[in-house]
Formats: structure tokens, C-alpha cells, sequence
């Protein structure tokens, strides 16, 4: 993942001909979005009564809206900022992410989404759970989820805070706490409830401005999309270097640019995105919001028709920003900024109303990813490891395990907002999302599959699977390029996918058939079955 | 569960035979429908990545082999996505007829 949020080190240096942070408009408009969604979170309070309601929003979201809501949970700033920002600066590779974040959904519909919603409750370890022994499952899947969780949510507040710190100049660290206590807020008093409707109302923002960025781009060419593929085909940057056709493949990931291992790493990058999504604790939690399997699988057509609209927008204002800016409004220190492309399109295209509507919608971004993963990390804690690791799954009081969620939410903030903070504006948050997806894509993945489809597997296979894969794909970043020095960087490529993700299969599969066979989850496979493809005794929806 | 109000029979629901017509009919759908997204997209990385000189062939005007090749993903995304939730309509009524005893 080496665009994305990578250069955010540079962001928070002076970029040069950039508009001036903390314009009132600006500043207007971010306020009008926390008001906004503190009301929300106030009329979602008062609704939320009991452990369905708190985790799940009563399991009453329509399929339309939840398909809003998986597309806000899953389109990051790094979608947004960094895509658009790495294809204006890299070309056609940055465009494969785009391609790889919307067929990802394929996996999402057919293999996950509606088993998931069948057979389980509130967490992605509920179907893992399932027929095998609950706690050692649970408790790796529940670190598992954490370190997915943390990884990226730490990824987002670093990017939150430096971009906030360009958009209203707000400093780095006002702005990592003021994201970290709104997304608190958010989750602690309104639940799933009220971060569903911010990821709503997030993507619907985010869509307007999309839309409006691209017409504008399209408007700049004269309204000609073959005017507008010549003008990429030789990108000169507003007439500021040669002209560069960006629409061939290989400038990042090119033998040219990258030696040998180039191709290699990008097939493997694509692996981790198009399995990683399916495997990501935040997105799969949505799927416990709606009443049943069907309103599962319809949103995820919904949130396919949004999110695959989106990345096809990309082209516009992805391409279309290396026809209009010069790269010295889009350089900061002498380096390309990805993550300033956007808004300053914005602001060249639109003026100064514009820009500040995009940057509102860069923060509304942020807080709706950031609010999806604190609720499915602290309900992976409260209802895995505490009601059903510790307390063998009977809950001592009604309202305990909604009660410490809440409490996890605030550790999990804490805990992301300090080390976002300790590690300063300079870390390469590319490396966290980078190991957030590959974690998703070797460990989650290869166990929720196989407890699907597979009778002969067993507990060890599945404490195999995940450890293996949570284990491979560290070790493997940290020994990458982006690892610390000392270990001396031996792994030739930037995203371990490639080898992580048939070691975590090759694990569940080997911890199976190498170990005794376990009756009892074999019997249970027919009840999972049968729950999986009709929703018999699945959870139903609470009436308000 | 506890909203089960007569305890099911899962084995005997599993082994009926329309139930397991219907599931070997849904898994050869989404294993067949799995190993062609997975070959369409995977050969996308593929082909760009060995094969640049092939890939920045232009067809439409200035647009290349690569470009019009990564579009089509998304509409092989789509297509899939469409021909899974149509089959599926249908399943669900096989489903909801194998277990309308316990409705």
C-alpha cells in the first residue's frame, strides 16, 4: 500500500499555492457536519435499549441504507484523498486500486455476507464459533479483529490528523483528539445506531462531491470525454513538465521503477485487497444491522452500485488533476503530496465554497471509517472475549456486555488517539493499512470460508488458520521494505499477501487433517448449514 | 436459540433431498462463479505487469488495452453480482419451502 496515506509525513510540511486553512466557510461547514451528526447520535441514544439495539441498530437498517452505510464504512480517506492523489501522480497503477477495493465486493456477496448474517450475532467470530470450541476460536479471532481494527484506526487518526491540520488548521494533535472524542461520542452514546447514519450521511457527501469534482473536470475539457482521454494520454501538469501518458500501466509498479520484484508485489497487492475486504471486522459487522440474509445480500449489491460509481469517478478527478494542476500546487517540501489532490482541485475548479466543502467531506470521511471500527472493535472485545471467553458465554447481568463495550470503545480510543499522537504526523500510515488488509486477507478469510464449506474442519484448523495468517503477515511486513532497519528489510516485497494468504489456508487445512477428527463440529456442519441457506432461528429484528 | 420455540431437527432438515439439491446447486454456483472473477481479475495484475508493451496497445483513440481491460472489471463485478442475486430470489423460495414446517 505504498500510496494511499504514505506521504503524509510530507503533508504536514507547508505545500506550496495552497489555500489558506481555516477560512470562516470552512470552518462553517465542519461545524454544520458535528452538529448535524451529534443530533443524530442524541436521537439514537434514546433508542438504544439492550445488546441488539447497541450492537447492531435492532437489526433494523433497509438494505438501501445499509448499502450507504458499508460504502461509508469502507471508502477511507485513503480511498478518496489517496486514490485520487496516487493516480494523479502515478498514473494508471494508482487506478488498480480502485479496481481491486469494488471487486472485493464479489467475495463479500457470494461467500460471506449472508451465512454470516444466518449464523451469527454480533461479531465475525460468532460463525467461526459456531461448531467449534468457542473460546480458543473466539479469542483469536477477537485479536485478530483488534489488531485489524488498530492497525487501521491508527492509520486513519494519523492521515485525520494531518489533513485536518492542512483543511482548518487546526495542529496535528487538537485534531487527532477532536476526531478520537467525536468518534467516542458517536459510538459510546449512540451505538451502531448512530454510526450507521453517519456513514450515511458520509457517503452520501461523499458521492455529491465526487460527482461535482468530476463535472467540473469534464467541464474543464469542454464537456468532451475524448478530449479529455487525449489531454491524459499526455499529462503535462497544467503545461509544467513533459507531457507523460498516465493511462500506461507501470509507473509505480513497473520493472522500470520498482526492479524485478514490481509485478510480483502489485499481483500480491491485489490479491490482499480483493481478499482482504471480506475478512475486514468493520465491514463484515454491518451485515448484523439488517433484518435478514436477503436485506444482506441486497445491500451489498447497493453498496457495490455506490462504491463500483465512486472508483469509476476516479478517472476524473484522479487523471483529470494531472491535466489541471501544476505540480507545484500539489508538491509539499519538493515531494508530491498525494493527499492534498483532491482539495486543491477543488478549490482551482470550484473556489473557495468548494474546497471547503470537500475538506468537510475529507473529516466526515474519516469519522464515519474511524466510528465503524471503534464499534466493531469494541464489540468484538465485549461479546468475544469478555461474555464468551471469560464468562463461558452466560452474561452475569442483562446490559453487562453493552456496558463493557462502551468501556472497550474508550480503551480502544484512548489507546489509538496516544499511540496516532506518539508516532506523529511522520509515520507511514500506508504500512498499518497495508498490514490491516493483509491481516484480513490471511487470517480472517481463509477460517470464515472454511467453517462454511468445509465439515471435516476442526478448532485446531481454525486456531492454526488465524494465528498463522495474523503471524505471516507481520512477520512479513516487518521484514519488508517498510519494517524497522535493523531487521534489515530480506522480503523482497512491500505486501505479503501473496505468501501470507495460502499460508493462512495451508495452516487451517494442515491444523485439520492433522489432528482427530472432532464429532461433534461435524454434526453441528448440518445445523450450520441448514442456518446458513435458509435463516432458520437466525436473529431476528427488534420492533422499536 | 433461544427464539426457537420447538427444538429443530437440523439433521433430518439437512439430509431432505430438495435441501441438498439446493445446496450443491448454490455451491456450484459460487465456486464456478469465484474461480472466473478471480482468473478475469487476477489476470489484470498479471497482464500489466508482464506484458506493459501488449497492455499500452491504444484501441479507442488515446485509450489503451490496459484501461478499457480494468473498466470491464467493474462491469464483470456488476454482471456477477446481478446473476447471483437473481438465482438467489429463486433459492430463497426453495429454502423458505424446506423449512415451512417450522414457520
Amino acid at each position: 500500500m505504498s500510496i494511499t496515506l504514505s506521504m503524509l509525513a510530507e503533508a504536514a510540511a507547508q505545500v506550496a499555492a495552497q489555500p489558506k486553512a481555516g477560512s470562516p466557510i470552512a470552518l462553517t461547514m465542519f461545524f454544520g457536519f458535528v452538529g448535524l451528526t451529534l443530533l443524530i447520535t442524541f436521537w439514537a441514544a434514546k433508542k438504544n435499549t439492550g445488546a441488539s439495539a447497541y450492537f447492531a441498530a435492532g437489526r433494523s437498517i433497509t438494505g438501501w441504507q445499509n448499502g450507504l452505510a458499508v460504502a461509508g464504512d469502507y471508502m477511507s480517506a485513503a480511498s478518496f484523498l489517496g486514490i485520487s492523489g496516487a493516480i494523479c501522480l502515478n498514473g494508471y497503477d494508482g487506478f488498480m486500486y480502485s479496481v481491486g477495493f469494488l471487486v472485493a465486493y464479489i467475495t463479500v456477496l457470494l461467500v460471506v455476507a449472508e451465512p454470516l448474517r444466518n449464523a451469527g450475532k454480533y461479531t465475525m467470530a460468532d460463525l467461526l464459533a459456531y461448531r467449534l470450541k468457542p473460546r480458543p476460536v473466539r479469542a483469536m479471532a477477537s485479536l485478530s479483529t483488534l489488531t485489524v481494527s488498530t492497525f487501521y484506526m491508527i492509520a486513519q487518526m494519523v492521515g485525520a490528523g494531518v489533513i485536518i491540520e492542512k483543511l482548518i488548521g487546526a495542529s496535528f494533535h487538537v485534531a487527532v483528539i477532536g476526531v478520537g472524542v467525536l468518534m467516542l461520542v458517536y459510538v459510546v452514546f449512540g451505538g451502531m445506531l448512530a454510526t450507521t447514519w453517519v456513514q450515511i450521511i458520509k457517503a452520501i457527501l461523499l458521492m455529491i462531491g465526487a460527482f461535482m469534482l468530476s463535472f467540473l473536470v469534464l467541464k474543464h475539457h469542454g464537456y468532451s470525454i475524448v478530449n479529455f482521454f487525449d489531454s491524459i494520454s499526455a499529462a503535462t501538469y497544467a503545461g509544467t513538465e513533459a507531457a507523460k501518458n498516465l493511462l500506461e500501466p507501470g509507473l509505480q509498479y513497473g520493472k522500470a521503477v520498482k526492479g524485478p520484484w514490481g509485478p510480483t508485489d502489485f499481483l500480491s497487492l491485489s490479491l490482499a485487497l480483493v481478499l482482504g475486504t471480506a475478512g475486514l471486522p468493520h465491514i463484515l459487522v454491518r451485515f448484523y444491522t439488517v433484518p435478514d440474509a436477503k436485506t444482506a445480500r441486497s445491500s451489498v449489491v447497493w453498496a457495490m452500485a455506490i462504491i463500483g460509481i465512486f472508483y469509476i469517478l476516479t478517472t476524473f478527478f484522479g487523471f483529470g488533476a494531472a491535466t489541471i494542476l501544476q505540480k507545484a500546487q500539489i508538491l509539499s517540501d519538493g515531494k508530491p503530496n498525494p493527499n492534498m489532490v483532491a482539495p486543491v482541485l477543488a478549490q482551482f475548479l470550484g473556489g473557495e465554497l468548494f474546497f471547503a466543502f470537500i475538506s468537510a467531506v475529507a473529516f466526515a470521511t474519516i469519522l464515519a471509517v474511524v466510528a465503524g471500527l471503534t464499534m466493531s472493535a469494541s464489540a468484538s472485545f465485549a461479546h468475544d472475549f469478555y461474555s464468551n471467553v471469560i464468562h463461558h458465554g452466560k452474561e452475569n447481568r442483562p446490559g453487562q456486555e453493552v456496558k463493557v463495550a462502551r468501556i472497550t470503545a474508550f480503551v480502544v480510543g484512548a489507546v489509538s488517539i496516544s499511540i496516532a499522537i506518539y508516532l506523529g504526523p511522520s509515520v507511514n500510515a500506508a504500512f498499518l493499512v497495508g498490514l490491516a488488509f493483509a491481516v484480513a486477507a490471511s487470517a480472517n478469510l481463509p477460517v470464515i470460508v472454511l467453517s462454511v464449506f468445509w465439515k471435516r474442519f476442526n478448532t485446531t484448523g481454525a486456531t492454526a488458520g488465524l494465528s498463522v495468517g495474523l503471524a505471516s503477515a507481520i512477520i512479513l511486513i516487518l521484514l519488508s521494505k517498510n519494517g524497522p532497519a535493523f531487521l534489515g528489510h530480506p522480503f523482497p516485497l512491500e505486501n505479503p499477501g501473496i505468501v501470507s494468504i495460502p499460508l493462512g489456508f495451508l495452516a487451517a487445512y494442515l491444523g485439520t487433517i492433522l489432528t482427530k477428527r472432532d464429532p461433534e463440529a461435524e454434526a453441528k456442519f448440518a445445523e450450520l448449514t441448514v442456518r446458513a441457506h435458509t435463516g432458520l432461528g437466525a436473529e431476528k429484528a427488534v420492533a422499536h | 436459540m433461544s427464539d426457537q420455540k420447538s427444538p429443530v431437527n437440523w439433521d433430518a432438515l439437512e439430509a431432505k433431498p430438495e435441501f441438498r439439491s439446493l445446496v450443491s446447486r448454490k455451491t456450484r454456483f459460487i465456486v464456478s462463479a469465484t474461480i472466473f472473477f478471480m482468473a478475469y481479475y487476477l489476470a489484470l495484475p498479471v497482464l500489466v505487469g508482464w506484458f506493459p508493451e501488449l497492455m499500452k496497445t491504444q484501441v479507442l483513440g488515446k485509450v489503451n488495452i490496459a484501461y478499457i481491460f480494468a473498466l470491464s472489471q467493474f462491469l464483470m463485478a456488476w454482471i456477477i453480482a446481478f446473476m447471483y442475486v437473481r438465482k438467489a430470489s429463486a433459492w430463497d423460495k426453495e429454502a423458505a419451502a424446506v423449512i415451512k414446517d417450522h414457520h
